[in-house]
């Protein structure tokens, strides 16, 4: 089934730029989330900077197949304080408490590959040719716990359209940062990882209207330890497929190199895709723990192939034998 | 004496209690579940590595008192291991029979933590003296397993790893000095027989 709406917007109707920047002039307009504009910025209590709100379109029950779920939001203290960020340490809790060190304006990201218009692009020209819709997913984790997540971000075939691929533009591939002076983590001598963090994608995958890239949760800017400023999600994959604080996005003709799989190559693979019928070797995927899981209310659910995305995204691994490629 | 056992007792149970405290304010974080199979399972390698220490810290200190800590602390090492195989159960397999089976023939990890805990039962069933006495020198030949469950609950711990092995390492190198210092007692008790002639009395 074809999502057609985010995929077929024509030129003629995307934003011009200086509307864009002077969007706050057309408050008022039907489409801008009210809310957003009364919230003022929001600061953590641990000397972190402050969140500004954003603007965009808000996800709800009419928005095209797979962009909104109406399940329980997982709470902002919990998104924002329980995350796997290695490169603050490897803790649960690490990045919320670490990961203020990091600085994330001015930021750029290096375009390189298998395009016309390759370069070092600032974020901020990046994000102007592009406009923000939430988007409310599920987020499922390799170690068995999910989330549902309102994400605040666009469509990363928006991004890509601006590079101009080449017809060998096969596969794209995602580098986090590396700055070990600001990422404490990355100066850690028992690590599993070697840095810096990358992962990948087919083309076709990134080119889906599910694929985003995300610049904020909740309505305001995404917080450092969710990946600032530029992250990606894929909901129909592992958590660990949605590289954070994108630096380097490269055009590439065959399957690039992604960290998890370096590190043990027969317990992740390039696809990732959720499936509760392929156990990882060390344990099963056949459920998850649906977070915040407490005491009495374990929450335990089980796993849904492609994390519930089936409809949206199945047709991408037609005739694919799923337990090889994994 | 008995008041230092009722100490070391009370003691012993400041985990529990701190978890206990953690779970109802709320601190263990969104997957509560997880942060106690985590934290059953740190105490429990923790109390089998005490009760582990407690014959080379005796001979060190000379303090010979320490021996009738032993038990209790190796019951409670027991005690917080149980806990550990009841939250797995309630938290990560769901009680499901099904389910326990497949992970328990497909897991190495898991297979290696359940036979550790399989092998601790019979030593906590004989801790007492009537079995000591009943069984005499079999005692002390049973309770050499205490060995083989320190290795298999090291083992358990580095094959859960996927992010940070420094500190399953940490209490694999500490499993480790525990053991050699036995293997180098033993050697200190045969060397007098190999020719240290000049102070026999023969």
């Amino acid at each position: 089934m074809l999502i057609q709406k985010a995929a077929d917007i024509p030129s003629s109707e995307i934003t011009p730029e200086s509307v864009y920047l002077k969007r706050r002039q057309f408050i008022g307009g039907s489409l801008l989330s009210s809310a957003a504009l009364a919230l003022s910025p929001v600061t953590f209590a641990s000397a972190q900077k402050e969140l500004t709100a954003l603007q965009y379109t808000k996800a709800t029950g009419d928005s095209p197949s797979g962009f909104y779920t109406s399940e329980a939001l997982t709470p902002f203290q919990d998104v924002t304080h329980y995350n796997n960020f290695y490169e603050f340490g490897t803790g649960k809790t690490d990045p919320g408490e670490s990961a203020h060190t990091l600085t994330t304006d001015p930021w750029s990201v290096t375009v390189e590959g298998a395009v016309d218009k390759p370069g070092k692009y600032n974020l901020e020209d990046l994000l102007s040719k592009v406009n923000l819709e939430e988007r409310v997913y599920r987020l499922r984790c390799v170690e068995a716990w999910s989330m549902v997540i309102p994400w605040v971000g666009f469509p990363l075939a928006d991004l890509i359209k601006q590079f101009k691929p080449t017809s060998s533009a096969k596969y794209i591939q995602f580098e986090t940062l590396y700055r070990p002076d600001e990422m404490s983590g990355q100066r850690s001598r028992t690590s599993t990882i070697e840095w810096p963090y990358v992962e990948g994608l087919r083309m076709d995958e990134a080119m889906h209207p599910l694929t985003i890239m995300a610049v904020g949760l909740y309505g305001r800017q995404l917080p450092n330890q969710n990946g600032a400023p530029l992250r990606l999600v894929v909901p129909w994959k592992y958590g660990f497929k949605s590289i954070k604080s994108i630096v380097k996005i490269r055009f590439l003709n065959a399957m690039p190199a992604t960290s998890w799989n370096r590190i043990q190559s027969k317990e992740y693979g390039f696809y990732a895709n959720v499936n509760p019928d392929v156990d990882h070797p060390r344990w099963s995927q056949k459920s998850e723990r649906r977070l915040p899981s407490t005491f009495f209310s374990p929450n335990r659910i089980l796993t849904e192939p492609f994390n519930g995305y089936g409809e949206q995204v199945a047709s991408l691994y037609k005739g694919m034998d799923l337990h090889r490629y994994y | 004496m008995v008041i230092r056992k009722v100490l070391v007792f009370i003691l012993c149970l400041v985990p529990l209690c701190l978890l206990i405290y953690q779970i109802a304010a709320g601190q263990l974080g969104p997957d509560v579940g997880k942060a106690l199979v985590l934290a059953t399972g740190i105490w429990a390698l923790r109390f089998l590595l005490l009760a582990l220490a407690v014959t080379p810290l005796r001979q060190v200190t000379r303090i010979h008192e320490l021996a009738q800590l032993r038990r209790m602390i190796g019951l409670y090492a027991w005690f917080y291991a149980s806990l550990h195989f009841l939250v797995v159960l309630t938290y990560l397999l769901g009680w499901s029979w099904t389910i326990f089976i497949e992970e328990f023939s497909e897991r190495p990890y898991m297979t290696l933590g359940i036979t550790a805990w399989v092998l601790m039962v019979p030593l906590g069933l004989t801790s007492n003296r009537w079995a000591q006495r009943r069984m005499g020198r079999r005692w002390k030949s049973l309770h050499k397993a205490v060995y083989l469950i320190g290795v298999l609950a090291c083992a358990h711990f580095i094959w859960l790893i996927r992010s940070d092995y420094a500190e399953a390492l940490t209490y694999s190198l500490i499993l480790t000095v525990l053991l050699l210092v036995r293997v180098g007692a033993k050697y200190k008790r045969a060397l007098p027989r190999i020719g240290r002639g000049s102070h026999d009395s023969a």
